[in-house]
């Protein structure tokens, strides 16, 4: 337990995570529309505020897991509740939690029916997603990996579009079948090391077999999550008929639990069988970048493309994990951040549109830009962040990756470029066709008086605030995960130097 | 020719952050005075003349031997947005700006004699390809410099589509297609590999020590090299040029601008500076690099004056011509000896008035009589004296004519093929210059000899507003100006072979 560094006194985790319990609890009994949207934003905002503290007590100096909680679970199967985080998962506790206040105003008119249940949903979804991010007791985290699939599966299923059975079961089917193998995984480590404690479970010398066999149930459970190519099909089909919402939660938040999965476990716990299967994973994220940026360029459905945009940006992500050095390490976690904040906000304007003209089809949108200017302004810089373009946030994380990838091999990264290419064909495209269209848009002049209100320019500027905030000062972001980052890699190069019969040709 | 390491004054300036928001705010009080049009284009011209004067304030500096530079963000170790202004700066920040002023009261008057469309859309664009285009010209690292050249491809977007038209659509798309594919494709590996082998981006501050390290394998260096030259896509060397004769479906001015002066300017500035800057002279030399692409260019110079020959349309015809022209900026910076780069460097300016005063000319007679193509011009020279006369200045200009701005460059890069010892180049450049007469002469001659068409009547046309004319007369004067009288700008030019 000398990973952990034990917070004294006032358990915040523990209040992030029980607090929008208690909050969802009390919609079971008081469920007025009106109310359960007060209700929920309040208690959403109230996390997210706190959830800055953990910023503020964080030290940046060191690779060890801060603001620990340790209580007995399950004494004698030695199941614990163990909480804490280090520098890669602090920034998804608050991405997640900064995210939320957001989601619920983009559902303050788009939902109309069962508020109050779907106000529950979405604080049990928030309970969840901070639960996976700071559990250290893998029982504890697969606990929470499972417990957020009720939720999502109800916000598509009750809240959705008109495929929302096919999507929701798919959703629920491929999740489910990839987190069994991770049930299995868990449960060989913890024959393997009697405990369910997961930094004891790190850096052991386990036997290759061992290893590769855990890291691929390991993969399979996360490459779902993430999605890698080929697993990725269920994440268009859940984009498309998610609440907007519930699109954002799901990518912003849900489909960084895949990577950081990766990063937590697949890394330090099977290390030698990650530097043996890296060559492949990188092969299938470069498939991933280059096949999610072709078929985003052929859709007409505008959540469908950014969707898939999701494919190319979440291969970056994972390339930069399987690079295996520092810059390229850091470069995914900036880039899994850049993609919660700037896929949600696309996915947010895409919902404003939504409401709006009822369609999610770009030929429906084309040429708003002459009557929604500050829409269009706001889908513009999104849109842009989103390919790329210097001085925005996926500059820092694409720059990081590739110049990583690049020290590593300079050929891999040159076969990630025609990815960026893609990128700014297809999110130009959606530009193009919605500010102005062709020669013959229809009518549009409906719109004039419908551009954003209030509310909505309150959900959007924030994440343009994080837009710029990390492409042009992304040096504190940086500084919070590199203590846990260049501790992840130096003994990950520690481990393989200790055992050079697996070395990698490739990674020469 | 060795390696004099000048190690330059370098002096914290907060002007240069201003240099860059003037045009920047300027658009955005332009897009507020959507329903005030006179006051509207009165911010876009006190931005202009604010931003000249700023410009020119910098000259003593430079002229001492200074270094401008001020750090906007700072990104990561090595990699930040710093503004710097240096006599290679210059020489591109002077021509833009004082373009700017000229273009602004242009366009008033083009703009209104046609009574276009979205005039304040069209105002904000302008004024925000100038702020990329003074952003590249003040870059200090090769992150800031493709920041702004970005941002000049985004931004004149819009102007190049803003007909709306099918045509407009067409060109547009394919003006965005071809710049931002390049950049990504080339400019983006480039830049990051370059960060990976040397740490940070920053250019030096001499055109000698380059940044790459000496250590890096010799393939590398020309990837790189390569990537570079494909990369600026705006500098229309072939086989990347289609993109600039399909942007002349945009207005007159902004074709005037933007796609003779402003973007492409960009385009063949970034590349000299990353020829000089980023791979330096004494690595150029050792690797050779040097006359391949001499005679790389040499084929678009060539290549493009023939196709102008070819085109009735003028604005067409222009085009060509620019894309022929831009390559020689390249070529004599490609021969790497010092009065060679002299004369591709200034030909930034020289041609940049000139083409300027053509492209201007164009939109005149489009204006007064609504023609485009050039055998509907015959005659037309007795109509409309001052705007041939100008085109007539420009055109000699163009074909390196003394005293015209054009023989400084054609004499200094004539020189530069004697000093590196290449006859083939030094026909190159006999020959386009025959084809510039080609091209150029028989438009002047049947404008002020030539018959009217027929069933044309004499009377009834004549010289376009004031707005149009004066600006057109200003840009013919300043290409005579800088011919008699080269040495505001050669000074610059002259700072930067040291």
């Amino acid at each position: 337990m000398d990973s952990l560094i034990i917070k004294e006194g006032f358990p915040l985790l523990s209040f992030l995570i029980f607090f929008p319990l208690a909050g969802a609890v009390v919609l079971l009994f008081f469920n007025g529309e009106k109310f359960a949207r007060y209700w929920t934003l309040a208690i959403t905002m109230i996390t997210a505020a706190f959830s800055i503290l953990l910023i503020t007590g964080f030290d940046t100096t060191t690779a060890k897991f801060q603001f620990a909680e340790v209580h007995n679970w399950i004494p004698q199967l030695n199941i614990h509740y163990i909480l804490g985080v280090d520098g890669i998962s602090i920034l998804m506790v608050l991405l997640s939690t900064l995210i939320m206040p957001l989601c619920i105003l983009a559902s303050w008119r788009y939902i109309k029916t069962r508020v109050s249940q779907f106000m529950f949903s979405m604080l049990i979804m928030e309970v969840s997603m901070v639960g996976l991010f700071t559990s250290l007791d893998f029982v504890l985290f697969w606990v929470f990996w499972e417990f957020m699939l009720i939720p999502m599966y109800l916000l598509i299923a009750v809240w959705g579009g008109p495929r929302k059975d096919y999507a929701s079961i798919k959703f629920f089917i491929y999740t489910l079948g990839g987190s069994v193998f991770l049930l299995v995984a868990i449960i060989a480590l913890y024959m393997k090391n009697g405990t369910f404690f997961i930094p004891d479970m790190m850096w052991h010398h386990y036997s290759m077999t061992f290893q590769i066999l855990v890291f691929l149930a390991f993969f399979l459970a996360f490459a779902i999550k993430v999605p890698m190519f080929p697993f990725h099909t269920w994440l268009p089909a859940a984009h498309v008929e998610a609440p907007t919402a519930g699109s954002v939660i799901l990518a912003s938040v849900l489909l960084k639990m895949g990577a950081y999965g990766m990063l937590r476990f697949c890394l330090p716990i099977t290390p030698q069988a990650t530097f043996l299967l890296a060559p492949y994973i990188l092969g299938l994220s470069i498939a991933g970048i280059i096949y999610g940026g072709f078929t985003a360029l052929a859709q007409h459905d505008m959540k469908k493309l950014v969707a898939y945009s999701s494919v190319g940006h979440m291969g970056f992500v994972t390339l930069g994990i399987f690079v295996l050095n520092i810059r390229s390490v850091e470069g995914a976690i900036i880039q899994m951040l850049n993609h919660g904040v700037t896929t949600g906000a696309l996915f947010l304007c895409v919902g404003m549109i939504y409401e709006r003209t009822h369609s999610r089809e770009l030929s429906v949108a084309t040429g708003i830009g002459k009557y929604m200017p500050w829409y269009v302004t706001f889908l513009a810089f999104f849109a842009l962040s989103s390919f790329g373009f210097p001085g925005t946030n996926s500059f820092i994380g694409e720059f990081l990756i590739l110049a990583g990838t690049f020290q590593a091999n300079k050929f891999l990264a040159l076969a990630a470029i025609p990815g960026a290419v893609l990128a700014a064909a297809y999110m130009l495209r959606m530009l193009q066709k919605i500010i102005w269209g062709g020669t013959n848009n229809p009518d549009q002049s409906y719109l004039k008086k419908h551009d954003l209100g209030i509310r909505e320019i309150a959900t959007l500027a924030p994440l343009l605030l994080f837009v710029f905030w990390i492409g042009l000062d992304p040096q504190p972001f940086l500084d919070m995960m590199h203590h846990s980052v260049v501790n992840l890699i130096t003994q990950l190069n520690f481990i393989q130097q200790q055992a050079p019969h697996v070395a990698s040709a490739f990674m020469r | 020719m060795d390696a004099v390491s000048t190690t330059a004054n370098i002096v914290t300036n907060s002007n240069l952050l201003l240099a860059v928001i003037i045009p920047l705010f300027g658009s955005v009080v332009v897009m507020t005075l959507r329903n005030n049009p006179n006051l509207r284009e009165f911010v876009s011209f006190c931005s202009a003349a604010l931003l000249l004067i700023l410009v020119l304030s910098f000259t003593p500096a430079i002229m001492a031997g200074k270094c401008l530079v001020y750090p906007v963000f700072h990104l990561l170790p090595g990699l930040s947005i710093t503004l710097r202004v240096d006599a290679f700066s210059m020489i591109f920040a002077v021509v833009s700006s004082s373009l700017w002023l000229i273009a602004v009261c242009y366009s008033m008057g083009y703009m209104r004699g046609l009574e276009e469309h979205a005039q304040t859309r069209f105002n904000a664009c302008f004024a925000l390809a100038i702020f990329g285009s003074i952003g590249v010209a003040m870059s200090d690292n090769l992150f800031t410099m493709y920041l702004f050249y970005e941002i000049v491809s985004i931004c004149t977007y819009p102007l190049v589509g803003h007909h709306q038209d099918e045509e407009g659509y067409l060109g547009a798309r394919k003006y965005i297609v071809y710049l931002t594919t390049t950049a990504k494709l080339f400019l983006l590996p480039a830049m990051i590999l370059i960060y990976v082998l040397n740490g940070n981006l920053d250019f030096p501050h001499n055109i000698f020590t380059g940044m790459i390290p000496t250590d890096t394998k010799s393939w590398v260096v020309i990837m790189l090299y390569i990537f570079c030259l494909l990369g600026f896509t705006k500098n229309g060397v072939m086989p990347f040029h289609h993109w600039l004769p399909g942007a002349m479906v945009a207005p007159t001015p902004v074709s005037a601008l933007l796609h003779a002066v402003a973007v492409v300017k960009v385009g063949v500035f970034c590349t000299t500076r990353a020829m000089l800057y980023v791979f330096g002279l004494n690595l150029m030399t050792r690797l050779n690099l040097g006359i391949p692409t001499a005679y790389y260019v040499s084929f678009t110079i060539i290549m493009a004056s023939i196709i102008a020959l070819s085109k009735d349309n003028l604005k067409m015809r222009l085009a060509y011509s620019t894309i022929s022209q831009l390559s020689y900026i390249i070529l004599g910076v490609a021969m790497l000896t010092p009065h060679s780069i002299q004369g591709g460097l200034i030909h930034i300016v020289n041609h940049a008035f000139a083409k300027i005063t053509l492209f201007f000319v164009a939109g005149a007679i489009f204006v007064a009589t609504r023609k485009k193509n050039i055998s509907q011009m015959s005659g037309l020279g007795r109509s409309m004296p001052f705007t041939f006369g100008a085109f007539a200045i420009a055109s000699l200009s163009m074909i390196g004519v003394p005293p015209v701005a054009g023989f400084v460059t054609k004499w200094y890069l004539l020189v530069g093929t004697m000093e590196a010892h290449q006859v083939g180049l030094l026909l190159v450049l006999i020959v386009s210059t025959v084809l510039n007469v080609g091209y150029f002469a028989p438009v002047v001659y049947s404008a002020f000899f030539g018959k009217r068409p027929e069933g044309e009547v004499e009377t009834g046309i004549k010289e376009a507003p004031l707005t149009m004319v004066v600006p057109i007369l200003i840009a013919a004067t300043v290409t005579i100006i800088i011919g008699i009288y080269p040495n505001f700008m050669m000074q610059f030019v002259r700072a930067v072979t040291g």
